[in-house]
């Protein structure tokens, strides 16, 4: 069974509570904390993958926790805005998803190419590529 | 045949000017041939948009109540230089905040710098201004915490002292790890090859000899009118003889100034690469009068005839080695492929085309418009032909 990717969101009340302990513990599921962050107000974000056959009583426990998940489907934007078309992206992007229209040499990105490998966030000089979770 | 500025500017005025963009020119002399282009156009226009180090702006920021001889400021955290005079300071476009992480945890962000911090003023955005300093009696004031905006502040000068590079490296990297460069991100063994002019649409390369451009040259500078004020620094024009390609490996360049007031942010916008540092992007579009068919016959050179030389990032340039790995031309470099030592490496620009384009069409409306006439030039820049080489640092 391949992984599930989730996201949760922790108010700042249960941010400091052990609940990836107990949602490994008691419902015996494979963790992998993948992204984990808690802001200055101390409100937490976390990208995990899970693997194991009650992960959906794993879901629940989170819920009643007060955690808000949500199903992770990351996706690479572009901000048109920012972007000024200056190709610096498009010989590193690995799978042509960024590319060059010719002759115009207008820069174009191609989703359904992107395997949101997040080298062009790194990249951009403009930092228009962000990433939407 | 020779025409003058006057009579060009007396076109303009008149609404009789021809005026082309330098691709438009390009497709022109292809059609009639170049005499006959020469004899019906007036005036080319070029563009340029790219990071361009090098760049800021000259701030007085008016008297604050008690008075304050500032001696060190920041703008949003960004040092800005204030040994200029009492609220006078100089906000470089590399300058990066004295909290950032640098390279630390390499390769580092650089995501907010003294560029940005020019695109945020310009942008009408509220700017933080803190300032320290010793006090004295007629400048009684230690500290300053407070905001700013650029229509709050006496006079704000974008005054860029080297810009519009007239050409530039092909950067490539034949080491085996990934370099991090103000070329990009190079790839190992020639993954990658990077390149940062407009070709047949960049400024300097229209006019290589600098028949036309000097001090006084009236040019679109960030989205505004701006002038040139004087040869950039590491102005090098040179001319290599033989096989076509004409031009240095860097060629002359423009030291520019104009208010920033009438500036936009859509041509100076705050620019991070990562790895390396922060710095602005700037737009800028000469206009060439074609005084002669020379004049025209130098406008009218195409990506075909325009050549880069191909440089190792990863060695041969920081340990400052001459010598280069061939030319490629522009429309070689524009296509997305080249060939070095028989290996096919893909291409990427750094220097936006599609806003080069814009910047020479809107040049070209405003000239047609008659609400931009012409400049001659105070005095010419150095030529090639006066020979100014680099000097370069002992030790």
């Amino acid at each position: 069974m391949s992984p599930k990717r989730i996201v949760l969101r922790f108010g700042a009340d249960i941010s400091d509570k052990p609940v990836i302990y107990r949602l490994v513990k008691d419902f015996n599921l494979v963790v992998n904390i993948v992204k984990a962050n808690v802001n200055p107000r101390k409100e937490g974000t976390m990208v995990l993958e899970i693997t194991g056959e009650q992960w959906d009583q794993g879901l629940v426990y989170l819920r009643s926790q007060g955690v808000a998940v949500q199903d992770l489907t990351e996706e690479i934007i572009r901000n048109e805005e920012k972007c000024v078309m200056c190709g610096a992206c498009t010989a590193i992007c690995p799978t042509g998803a960024l590319f060059l229209e010719r002759p115009s040499m207008e820069v174009h990105f191609d989703g359904d190419h992107c395997i949101v490998c997040q080298l062009c966030l790194k990249v951009c000089p403009m930092r228009a590529m962000e990433v939407r979770l | 045949m020779e025409k003058t500025y006057s009579e060009i500017n007396a076109r303009i005025k008149a609404g009789k000017a021809v005026v082309l963009t330098a691709e438009e020119l390009i497709s022109l002399v292809e059609e009639k041939g170049l005499s006959q282009a020469a004899r019906e156009v007036d005036v080319v226009t070029t563009g340029t948009f790219a990071p361009m180090c090098s760049s800021g702006a000259f701030l007085n920021f008016g008297h604050a109540k008690p008075r304050m001889r500032m001696q060190k400021v920041w703008l949003n955290g960004v040092s800005a230089y204030a040994g200029v005079a009492a609220v006078d300071a100089y906000i470089g476009a590399t300058e990066l905040p004295e909290d950032d992480p640098l390279n630390n945890n390499y390769p580092g962000e650089f995501r907010y710098g003294g560029g940005h911090v020019i695109q945020d003023l310009v942008a009408r955005k509220p700017v933080r201004l803190k300032a320290v300093s010793y006090g004295t009696d007629c400048y009684p004031r230690r500290e300053l915490d407070t905001t700013i905006t650029l229509d709050d502040i006496n006079e704000a000068t974008l005054f860029n002292p080297r810009n519009a590079y007239q050409n530039y490296n092909c950067a490539v990297n034949l080491t085996s790890r990934t370099i991090y460069t103000y070329m990009g991100m190079l790839n190992p063994q020639l993954g990658n090859a990077h390149y940062s002019t407009s070709g047949q649409l960049s400024p300097l390369l229209k006019d290589p000899h600098f028949k036309t451009i000097g001090i006084g040259t009236k040019i679109f500078l960030g989205g505004g009118m701006g002038f040139v004020a004087w040869h950039g620094t590491q102005h090098f024009p040179s001319i290599q003889s033989g096989d076509g390609k004409d031009l240095g490996p860097a060629g002359g360049t423009l030291a520019v100034i104009g208010d920033l007031k009438q500036m936009n942010p859509r041509w100076l916008v705050g620019t991070s690469y990562v790895g390396y540092g922060a710095t602005l992007s700037v737009g800028i579009g000469v206009p060439i009068p074609i005084l002669n068919e020379e004049i025209a016959r130098y406008a009218a050179a195409t990506d075909h005839e325009l050549y880069a030389p191909v440089v190792d990032y990863g060695e041969a340039y920081p340990s400052r080695t001459p010598g280069n790995l061939g030319y490629v031309s522009y429309a070689e470099l524009k296509s997305g492929k080249i060939s070095i030592s028989g290996k096919a490496v893909p291409t990427a620009p750094l220097s936006s085309v599609p806003r080069a384009r814009e910047i020479a069409s809107t040049l070209k409306e405003w000239i047609q418009q008659g609400s931009f006439l012409l400049t001659e030039p105070v005095q010419l820049l150095p030529a090639p032909a006066d020979g100014r080489t680099a000097n370069f640092l002992k030790g």
